[in-house]
């Protein structure tokens, strides 16, 4: 078990910079995620703590040492990978041992490692198969197990349930969950699905461009971001903004963001923001009431009993004081 | 209105087997597998007909009496100038050179694939450019200067020499061939191995061979028939005595002395063609076979 330590990190592919400077510091035993919008470098930051991408500049430290120049394997990691990377002409106990094998571990040693391995993960009975027939969710379970039987300091997932189906990935997300809870190491964990992000991580790191945006414990970026994209990318539906009138009590250099959930209907009077209502999408549990401001803005209300009014009725909110945040128009960060 | 029950067999109209389309479609094959198989047909019976049957002139007869001799005097009596060892060593001299051509062929080619695909180093592109040119520069081009080359190595004339030319002639669309398949291998199965702890061949040996026999068959078949077919290299970079057998055959079908002994030539020709013909056959089905099995691969 190792911390990672990560010190003015740069990449760059010819003149194109897509890492711009990345300090980051990890714990040992930590659970952190990666979350950004596609193409904000959140892969490349893995593969080059994995040591699969070349660092154009400054450090990667894994324990004490920097492993700049230290092969993948040398590094203590683990990697499972999106596309499951099963080796596909090997069995299930082949895939699983192929890394200790080129560590020239001892058999019965490797044997031992890949039968806990299968325990733990439930695919004893699929270790003589062949990768080919197996289910999507069995192969990513093949995949964390050739993860854990090289027991590293550091798991590095990339994305691994987006090509898992709804249900299965929710199943597969607690599996993960749990296996930290057990293992213990730090893990670290790239994913541009929000909710995956809330629900496994002790950190969460909100890269955007190649640049880190924010870093902190989940509930901490849902309360406290620290700039309008933070705030818009953690939250789902995402955070209402509000510029100019539309908003009572609006400083005309300010964006006023209210998170749909926290908005309460209340009468034209109490109102701090009016819309008309647009459309209904009933969830059951709750409806999510789509609403555009005089000024053309659209908004949503989270509410549990949708209005009985129709289309184009003007609808009054307001909401608490806490809850509502403030962010410079000009450079979008947070007023305090 | 009346509802009419209909009963009786349902569904779209049967197809006509005589239909226009079927007619055109089967006529057409037919055609062109005529137009292949028919110097086909005759020779093979001309190669087993005497001379006397042949100086009769029916071309398309079948053989009245069927005889083996053409054969067997093809493969180790016809003469060519001097020596009158047939087709024969001329066999041998082409399994001879053959042999390692193909292996070491395929063997730099997959490698150097491998590499171009899997661990991008610095001027790769330029590299692969220079490579990809050398597919399209005419051989005529190269001829003499290779025999200076070879001159200067004291390698010229020998079957060593031979071997080394059809390597590097063999080397751009093989690279070619090698690198496009190892780039359709998910790349990240490559980094998985890393992150294993495989090295540059243990990967190749492990990982990247193992999933690519299909490509491997298809060099195979390439480099086989090509280097078996080649006339050119061999009339041009060995001497008589390591003549391969396209040579060998151009010379006892165009020896001008004597009587032109048609069915002696055709059983040459056909013995000449045989080893590609095998190759196609043996390794046609696998081919198909690796083909099908990655297409379906999930």
């Amino acid at each position: 078990m190792a911390s990672v330590t990560i010190r003015e990190l740069k990449k760059a592919y010819g003149t194109t910079q897509v890492m711009h400077g990345v300090d980051l510091d990890i714990n040992d035993g930590e659970f952190v995620v990666f979350v950004g919008p596609s193409g904000c470098g959140k892969s490349t930051l893995l593969r080059m703590i994995a040591g699969l991408e070349e660092i154009t500049d400054g450090t990667v430290a894994i324990g004490d040492s920097v492993v700049n120049d230290v092969a993948p394997s040398k590094r203590g990691v683990a990697m499972v990978f999106q596309t499951y990377a099963l080796y596909p002409h090997m069995t299930v106990y082949k895939n699983m041992s192929f890394g200790l094998k080129q560590a020239k571990t001892p058999a019965d040693e490797i044997d031992r490692r890949v039968k806990a391995a299968a325990e733990v993960l439930q695919i004893t009975d699929y270790l003589s198969r062949s990768p080919r027939n197996l289910s999507g969710g069995q192969r990513q379970r093949v995949a964390i197990g050739r993860a854990i039987v090289r027991d590293p300091e550091v798991f590095l997932f990339d994305e691994p349930l987006s090509n898992l189906d709804a249900g299965l990935r929710v199943q597969t997300r607690l599996e993960i969950a749990r296996l930290h809870e057990r293992l213990g190491s730090t893990m670290i964990y790239v994913t541009h699905d929000q909710v995956e992000a809330m629900t496994l991580a002790d950190k969460i790191v909100v890269l955007r461009d190649g640049r880190v945006e924010q870093v902190g414990s989940p509930i901490h970026l849902y309360e406290q971001p620290d700039n309008t994209f933070v705030a818009q990318f953690i939250g789902s539906p995402k955070m209402n903004f509000f510029e100019g009138s539309d908003i009572v009590g609006n400083a005309s250099t300010d964006i006023t963001g209210i998170r749909p959930e926290h908005l309460r209907e209340t009468d034209a009077a109490n109102a701090m923001v009016s819309g008309k209502l647009e459309l209904i999408e009933q969830l059951g549990e709750y409806a999510l009431v789509h609403l555009t401001t005089s000024s053309g803005a659209e908004f949503i209300a989270k509410m549990e009993h949708p209005p009985s009014v129709g289309k184009g009725d003007t609808l009054h909110f307001n909401a608490s004081q806490q809850l509502i945040h403030k962010f410079d128009k000009q450079s979008g960060q947070r007023r305090t | 209105m009346v509802d009419i029950a209909l009963s009786g067999p349902r569904g779209p109209k049967p197809r006509k087997r005589f239909s226009r389309r079927n007619i055109f479609i089967y006529g057409t094959l037919i055609v062109v597998a005529l137009y292949y198989l028919l110097p086909l047909y005759v020779m093979i019976i001309t190669s087993v007909k005497g001379m006397p049957e042949i100086r009769l002139g029916n071309v398309f007869a079948p053989p009245v009496e069927i005889t083996f001799e053409p054969w067997v005097k093809a493969w180790s009596e016809a003469c060519t100038g001097l020596n009158c060892e047939g087709l024969s060593r001329g066999f041998w001299n082409s399994v001879r050179i053959l042999i390692p051509s193909v292996i070491v062929s395929i063997a730099i080619a997959s490698v150097n694939g491998y590499a171009l695909a899997n661990w991008r180093f610095k001027g790769a592109d330029v590299f692969f450019t220079i490579l990809i040119f050398g597919a399209f520069v005419p051989y005529q081009v190269m001829l003499y200067p290779i025999v200076i080359l070879l001159r200067e190595v004291g390698l010229y004339g020998s079957l060593t020499g031979l071997i080394i030319v059809h390597t590097i002639f063999g080397m751009p669309i093989l690279t070619l061939l090698f690198r496009n398949y190892f780039t359709s291998i998910p790349e990240e199965l490559f980094k998985a191995a890393r992150v294993d702890g495989a090295g540059f061949w243990g990967i190749y040996f492990r990982i990247m061979l193992p999933m690519s026999l299909p490509i491997f068959v298809v060099a195979m078949i390439l480099q086989v028939t090509g280097i078996w077919n080649d006339f050119l290299f061999g009339v041009v970079y060995t001497k008589p005595e390591y003549y391969p057998m396209t040579v060998q055959l151009n010379n006892i079908v165009n020896s001008v002395q004597g009587v032109k002994e048609y069915n002696v030539n055709m059983a040459a020709t056909i013995l000449t063609g045989l080893v590609p013909l095998v190759v196609y056959f043996i390794s046609g089905k696998l081919f198909v076979r690796g083909i099908a099995a990655g297409a379906v691969k999930g």
